[in-house]
Formats: structure tokens, C-alpha cells, sequence
């Protein structure tokens, strides 16, 4: 303590060292951050008259989700469900077998430059359009029906899980890949005993837990008539029938935390 | 990997006979199960309807190039109302996710049956697709832009609440008692412990959720929750392919945008 | 100064990791405490400020019953009680600033602590204390930038600025290498000296602290087997503590020490200080 005292020390002030050094930069993000916020706010329209009405309809809701209706309807519910499911198996095995292909395709050590650009567009176009947006398409094409929901999850799964892939086999070791190269194997021998062996256990990891997006997407893709659970569930809307809806929705939410149990598990187990 | 002897000769294989079994029964289980549930789809498709599905598609893109250009004029107020849904909606859920991952960690949770709560509304949340949520609340608040930005907001809770408790969970435990034996209370532990080692991974999980938010946002409009999405409700139902065209552009332009821009902000926070 | 009586701690699983410890350590003495993994020594610093909750026994700081206060007191009474780490335990993405004004956090309220508004005279007595463990150059910097050795004189003087009546320091140089070891037990005890302070250093590495400090603590199997100064460990007393089966000729006692904390150096000092007595 003595030598602290002894030398009274010309006070030194400290701040803390902001986020961003640049005090233009810091100001300016931060207003600019506020005044958007502001102009963002005030451009929602709050209509507070249908906002009481619909309190009151909520609260109404609330009291018929405590009691859910599984009996009335529950021919449509069973068919909906099930078709959810076995859209969300057959999009999955789809999506996977035809992700392979295309995330060999989209890595660039592998193929040239023309089959390189085309997969990777494969890959942004399935990415960046949201799946209902996809499954209007598909219901175009092919009609209503679980078809088009099967494709548009199918197409969905393609563009995660080839993107995934793609990164993987871009950062593998390159050393026994030159070594197979070097035994003179073709592109196919390259891929099955250089390619594969280093990233198929995290194919695998990623098939499960797509498979519990798909489920959780096989449920709203009926909104526009690619099949499953989601146009029953709209309908029930539609109709005000708000304890049928509450079955369906402790449905999914029963059936989405029982597949993620088991794929957690699957996942923990393949590590 | 055994290696039997057939023939006074060593005969390698990569397993052995019962795994080898048992993997083709695990095969021959799933084709099975993967078979029956597409005769199940096969059954309840028209096929007739699939026959011309080609000839559909290249009408379908006949009609819909060149996009309707002139319509884009129309489509910068539902753009900016899909960006205020998703920012706003991620803003709320933050708000929301953060100090609920708190109560919902192991390790700073006030009380075990507060933590089991938390546990059940990020359960919920996160098993309710966005477009649910906003079926649910075009009921209570009307149909625009409020239901989305709740919409949003509900679904992401759970998604950034349950990333956030993991991370909670996996702060060194070293700082913590260091803060602890300073004679700090909890709410300095909380603030000189785990906020410096849990703000930076918080922030990256909710600008990743913005991303994929912008996306779940311009579909939120075909069950009437504001957004780009009623634009394009409205021009489906009738059939004016060209200017859905011109909202596909539009959809598509936004999104690349905004996956560039949280890559990079996440970039520069870790 | 600091008193300790009859103190059990049994672990919920069962395991009695201190059987009734009696421990007088005056002001200004340097206690250290040495002892097999597993012996108890860092539940005992850590029962000292009710990191970890005793069973059972008492425990004196002056006159207080730090066994007996509230959490609110016991608050208070943890300012007095500076403490350092093994890992550093620093908060990696705070500045060092940051991390010494940490210490101050018992004594200002959370709204200062919230927008780091300390006192002047913290930040005066901050500044200071990074001039003494030499890290002036070192303010802003984040903490994870700085190396062990570094890190571990950050920590020193966020366990000073707390202005403490005594010091817990656990397994200091665990982590560092034997020249930095060295260099931050000397700064421990040259500050303990400069301002009176009782100290205790749980140790592994017997020989560092045989040099540095003039009375040691053995500590095996959750009881006290040794008590007195550096020159009374023999061969012998060395085999009460550490037991039978890890130890042989003096030459096993480096081995069993390195094969515990990995310490690249077997010391020389230790062969010395044996031959010695």
C-alpha cells in the first residue's frame, strides 16, 4: 500500500474501449439504427378496435386449446398426419440420394468449372425460396396432391444438404485423394474410396436431423395444396373451429419433439 | 474387419457375417418402409394430372418471362413490410430469448421447476412453424404486418432460446467463481461472467435467425400476415404468372442479400 | 487472523473431502499447503470463502464467523478475501482493466459496475497495481491476448485491488512454465510482505514452495499430517503426506509431483533441499 500512496498519482481517467474505435462509424450505425427503428415502428398499422375484438377471440381460443377436439374430425386429422409422415420419409430418402450427387457436383475439387456453376445454382435456388414459395411451383406442375409436397421437400432437402456436403468435401485432406488419384482410379473409384469414407458419417448425422425439418415443413406446405396436415389445419382456422385446430397443433408439437428425441439420440450415437 | 481362411486362402471382408447382416436388414427394412409410404403418396396423386407436368412447367415459365417489371413499382412497401416483419420479429424474440435461456441453463436457472417452464415454451415455440403461428394470430390481431412480426417473434423465440441456454450451459465455470469470491452479487456475476463469455455467440444465433426470418417472412402473406407474401397470394390466385415472376426476383435478390450481410456481420463479432 | 476449527466437508456423493481441519494462520505468515490430488486442498481454500459450504466446524476471519454470516455479509465479508487461480480464471473477453476493476465489484453498486463508472480512486489504485506486476503497456488489451504468465500477474492484481486482509491462491504456477512459476511466487510473496497479508498457497510443486515460503501444511486424505517449516520435510514426513505407494527414493518425489501437473522440469532445488535435511 505504502508505494500507492507515497507517489500520489496524477489521476488517469479510463473508459472502456467502445465496440466500434471509428466514432463517425460508431454514431452513425447507432442513429441510423434508431432511425429505422422508428420509421419501422411507425410504418406497422395497429388497428387497436380489431386488436380488442380479437382479444377476445383469443381468449376464446385459449379456453377451447385447454380442451382439444380429437373426436369430431379426427377422420381428417388421422389421413393428414399420416400423409405428413409419409411425405417427410420419401422427400427425406429423395432429397439425400439426390443430394449426393449434387454436393460431389458443387465441390470444387472435384468436377470443372461448368457442372461446378450448375449444382451450385441447383443449391441457391433451393435455399433461397422458402418451401411454400417452391410448393406453389410443384402444384402447378403436378397438381394438388402430396406429389408436389413430396418435391418441394425433396428440392428443399437437396439445397441444405448439398451445400453441407459441398463445404465438407471442399476442406477434406486432400493427401488421400492425390493417393487414390495417383493408383490411376477413375473419378467414380476417386469418390467412393478417397470422397466418401471422410464425410458419411456427417451425411448421415445430416439425413436425421433434415428429417426433422421436413416433418416440421410437412406440416405447412399444405397451406397451398401440396397435401399433409397443413390444409386441414388451415381449414379448422378458416372455420373458427379452434379446438380441432388445438388437436392438430398437440399433435405436431407431440409428433416434432418425438422425432427430435430420436434423431438427437441417432446423432449422439453416430459421434 | 475379419480375415478367414476358405481354401488354403485368406479371404478378407469388412465385417463380420452378423453385422453384415445385420446392415442388410437394415437396408431391406428401410427400402420397405421408404416403398410403402411412397405407395401411400403414388395412391392419393392424380396421374393424369402428372402426365403433362412438363408441358405445365414450360407454359408456367412461358407465362412467367419476361416478368411483369412494371409491377415492381407496387412491391417496395410489402418489401419493406417482409423486412420490418423479420427485423422487428427477431428484435421482439431477442428481447424474449435472452433472459428466458437464463432461466432456462442448468447453470443459472432461479429454480429447477422456472427452468422446466422455459424448457416447455422453447419446446412449443420451436415446434410450431412460423406459418402456424401467424394462422394463429391472423385470428387474434386481424390479418397485416402486427400478426407477422408475432408470427416471427414466436417461432424464433424457441430457435435462438434454445441456442442461447446451450451456450450457457457450456461457460467455463473459472470466471465465474473468480467474480463469485470478489464479493460480487448475482446480478455483477451475471454481468462480468457470463454476459462477456454469452453476448458474442447471442448476437451470431440472432442475426442467423434474422436470415433465415427474412426468408419465413415472404411467405408469411398467404395466410394474410403481411409481407411480400400477399402480393404474391394475390397474383396465384389470379394466375398472373408474370407478376409472380417479378415477386421471385424480388424474393430471391432480398434473401441473397441478407445471407451476405449477417455472413459477414457474424464474421466480424467472432 | 484467520482461524479454522474442527472443519468437515462431505460432498453430496458421499465423499469426506476434509475429516476436521484445525488451521491458525497468522497475520502476515505464508502458509503453504501441499498434499496428493484429491486431498482436499482446494476444498479448504474454497470452504475459507464459502465457495464451497462446509458441513461442519468453524471458520474465523478476525472476529468474524464467516460460517455463520448471511449471504449478504458473507458478501461483504469476500471484498476482505482476495483469491487466485490455477487457470487465471480471468474473463477472457473483458479487458485487463476490466478484469482488475472486477475486483472492486463487492464495494460499488451494480449501476456503476453495469456502465463501468468505478470510483476515481479504483481506477487510480488499478493503474497503480498494473505498474507493480509490470502490464502498464497492457490496459486496453483483451485478456485473452496476453500469455500465462501474463495473465496470471492480471489476476494477481485483481485479488489485490479488493485491498484484502488475506489471500487464497490456488495452485498458482500449475499452469505456467518453472521460470514464470518462479518469477509469480516471488511477486505473490513480495506483495504479501509489502502489505501484511496471510496467505494460503495450495502447491503441488514441493520444491518451489520450500523456497518461497516458511511454513508448510501438509494435507492428505482430508486431515492435517504436517505441519512446520520447509527443512522438516523429510523423506519421511514427505511419505505421511503423499503415502506410501507414490513414493520411494527422493528422486520418485519429482517423478509423482511431475507426472501430476506435467511440470516439463524435474527441480533441482527439491534434491537439494532433501539432501539438506
Amino acid at each position: 500500500m505504502a508505494e500507492l500512496t507515497a507517489s500520489p498519482v496524477t489521476s488517469r481517467r479510463w473508459r472502456k474501449p467502445p465496440l466500434i474505435r471509428n466514432p463517425w462509424l460508431r454514431w452513425g450505425l447507432l442513429i441510423g439504427a434508431l432511425i429505422y427503428l422508428a420509421v419501422a415502428i411507425s410504418s406497422v398499422p395497429v388497428d387497436d378496435a380489431r386488436i380488442a375484438r380479437g382479444l377476445e377471440r383469443g381468449g376464446r381460443m385459449i379456453s377451447s386449446f385447454l380442451r382439444p377436439d380429437f373426436a369430431s374430425r379426427w377422420y381428417d386429422i388421422q389421413i393428414g398426419v399420416l400423409e405428413s409422415l409419409t411425405m417427410t420419409v420419401v422427400s427425406t430418402v429423395a432429397g439425400v440420394l439426390l443430394s449426393v450427387p449434387v454436393g460431389l457436383g458443387a465441390a470444387r475439387n472435384l468436377v470443372s468449372a461448368p457442372i461446378y456453376l450448375a449444382c451450385r445454382s441447383i443449391i441457391t435456388i433451393s435455399r433461397t425460396f422458402q418451401e411454400v414459395v417452391i410448393a406453389i411451383v410443384f402444384v402447378v406442375m403436378f397438381g394438388f396432391g402430396p406429389l408436389a409436397g413430396v418435391c418441394t421437400l425433396a428440392f428443399a432437402t437437396i439445397g441444405f444438404m448439398a451445400k453441407l456436403l459441398a463445404e465438407d468435401i471442399e476442406e477434406i485432406d486432400p493427401a488421400p485423394l492425390e493417393a487414390i488419384r495417383a493408383t490411376g482410379a477413375g473419378w467414380l473409384k476417386t469418390v467412393t474410396y478417397a470422397v466418401m469414407p471422410q464425410v458419411s458419417a456427417r451425411l448421415v448425422g445430416l439425413s436425421v436431423y433434415r428429417f426433422d425439418i421436413n416433418l416440421r415443413e410437412s406440416a405447412i406446405v399444405g397451406i397451398v395444396g401440396a397435401g399433409g396436415i397443413g390444409s386441414t389445419l388451415q381449414t379448422t382456422f378458416n372455420r373458427y373451429d379452434y379446438d380441432v385446430a388445438a388437436a392438430i397443433l398437440l399433435i405436431i408439437i407431440v409428433l416434432v419433439m418425438t422425432t427430435e428425441l430420436v434423431s438427437g439420440h441417432i446423432r449422439r450415437r453416430l459421434q | 474387419m475379419p480375415v478367414t481362411v476358405v481354401n488354403n486362402t485368406k479371404v478378407w471382408q469388412r465385417y463380420d457375417t452378423a453385422t453384415r447382416m445385420k446392415i442388410w436388414l437394415g437396408w431391406i427394412i428401410g427400402t420397405a418402409i421408404t416403398l410403402l409410404c411412397w405407395q401411400l403418396i403414388s395412391n392419393n396423386t392424380r396421374w393424369e394430372f402428372v402426365a403433362d407436368a412438363s408441358q405445365q412447367l414450360s407454359a408456367f415459365l412461358q407465362r412467367m418471362f419476361p416478368p411483369d417489371w412494371a409491377y415492381a413499382e407496387q412491391l417496395w412497401k410489402p418489401l419493406w413490410d417482409t423486412i420490418t416483419i423479420a427485423t422487428l420479429g427477431t428484435l421482439l424474440a431477442m428481447s424474449i430469448a435472452l433472459p428466458l435461456s437464463f432461466v432456462a441453463a442448468r447453470n443459472t436457472t432461479p429454480h429447477p421447476i422456472l427452468r422446466y417452464v422455459a424448457l416447455l415454451i422453447i419446446v412449443i415455440s420451436r415446434s410450431v412453424n412460423s406459418l402456424i403461428w401467424a394462422l394463429i394470430l391472423v385470428a387474434i390481431t386481424g390479418p397485416g404486418v402486427l400478426a407477422g412480426i408475432l408470427a416471427i417473434a414466436l417461432r424464433s423465440i424457441g430457435f435462438i432460446g434454445k441456442l442461447a441456454y446451450e451456450s450457457i450451459e457450456e461457460t467455463s465455470y473459472e470466471p465465474i467463481e473468480a467474480i463469485t469470491a470478489t464479493g460480487a452479487n448475482r446480478l455483477q456475476v451475471l454481468d462480468y461472467a457470463y454476459l462477456p463469455q454469452v453476448l458474442p455467440s447471442f448476437a451470431g444465433i440472432s442475426i442467423f435467425r434474422w436470415d433465415i426470418n427474412i426468408r419465413e417472412a415472404t411467405v408469411l402473406g398467404l395466410v394474410g400476415a403481411g409481407g411480400i407474401g400477399l402480393n404474391l397470394n394475390a397474383s396465384v390466385d389470379l394466375l398472373r404468372w408474370d407478376r409472380v415472376g417479378m415477386i421471385f426476383i424480388l424474393i430471391f435478390a432480398l434473401v441473397l442479400i441478407s445471407e451476405t450481410l449477417s455472413a459477414r456481420v457474424r464474421k466480424a463479432i467472432i | 487472523m484467520l482461524r479454522i476449527e474442527k472443519l468437515v466437508k462431505q460432498y453430496p456423493t458421499g465423499d469426506r473431502a476434509l475429516r476436521g481441519v484445525d488451521l491458525m494462520v497468522p497475520e502476515g505468515e505464508v502458509v503453504a499447503l501441499i498434499g496428493p490430488s484429491g486431498a482436499g486442498k482446494s476444498t479448504l481454500i474454497r470452504c475459507v470463502n464459502r465457495l464451497v459450504e462446509p458441513t461442519s466446524g468453524k471458520i474465523w476471519l478476525r472476529d468474524t464467523e464467516i460460517t455463520a454470516l448471511s449471504a449478504r455479509r458473507l458478501r461483504q465479508v469476500r471484498r476482505r478475501i482476495g483469491m487466485i487461480f490455477q487457470e487465471y480464471a480471468l474473463v477472457e473477453r473483458l479487458t485487463v482493466m476490466e478484469n482488475v476493476l472486477s475486483g472492486r465489484l463487492g464495494y460499488v453498486n451494480f449501476w456503476q459496475s453495469w456502465f463501468r463508472r468505478f470510483p476515481q480512486h479504483d481506477v487510480d489504485q488499478a493503474f497503480a497495481l498494473l505498474e507493480r506486476v509490470g502490464l502498464s503497456d497492457f490496459v486496453d488489451k483483451r485478456a485473452d491476448e496476453l500469455s500465462g504468465g501474463q495473465r496470471q500477474r492480471v489476476g494477481i492484481a485483481r485479488a489485490l485491488i479488493q485491498s484484502p486482509d488475506m489471500l487464497l491462491v490456488d495452485e498458482p504456477t500449475a499452469s505456467l512454465d518453472p521460470k514464470t512459476s518462479r518469477q509469480i511466487m516471488r511477486l505473490i510473496t513480495e506483495l504479501a510482505r509489502e502489505r501484511g497479508l496471510a496467505v494460503i498457497i495450495n502447491i503441488h510443486d514441493v520444491p518451489l514452495a520450500q523456497l518461497f515460503v516458511k511454513r508448510i501444511v501438509g494435507l492428505r486424505a482430508g486431515e492435517i499430517v504436517y505441519d512446520g517449516p520447509p527443512e522438516g520435510l523429510t523423506p519421511e514426513r514427505l511419505t505421511d503426506i503423499y503415502g506410501e505407494e507414490d513414493w520411494g527414493a527422493g528422486q520418485a518425489v519429482a517423478g509423482a509431483d511431475s507426472a501430476q501437473e506435467m511440470d516439463p522440469e524435474p527441480s533441482p532445488i527439491f534434491a537439494a533441499s532433501t539432501s539438506n535435511a
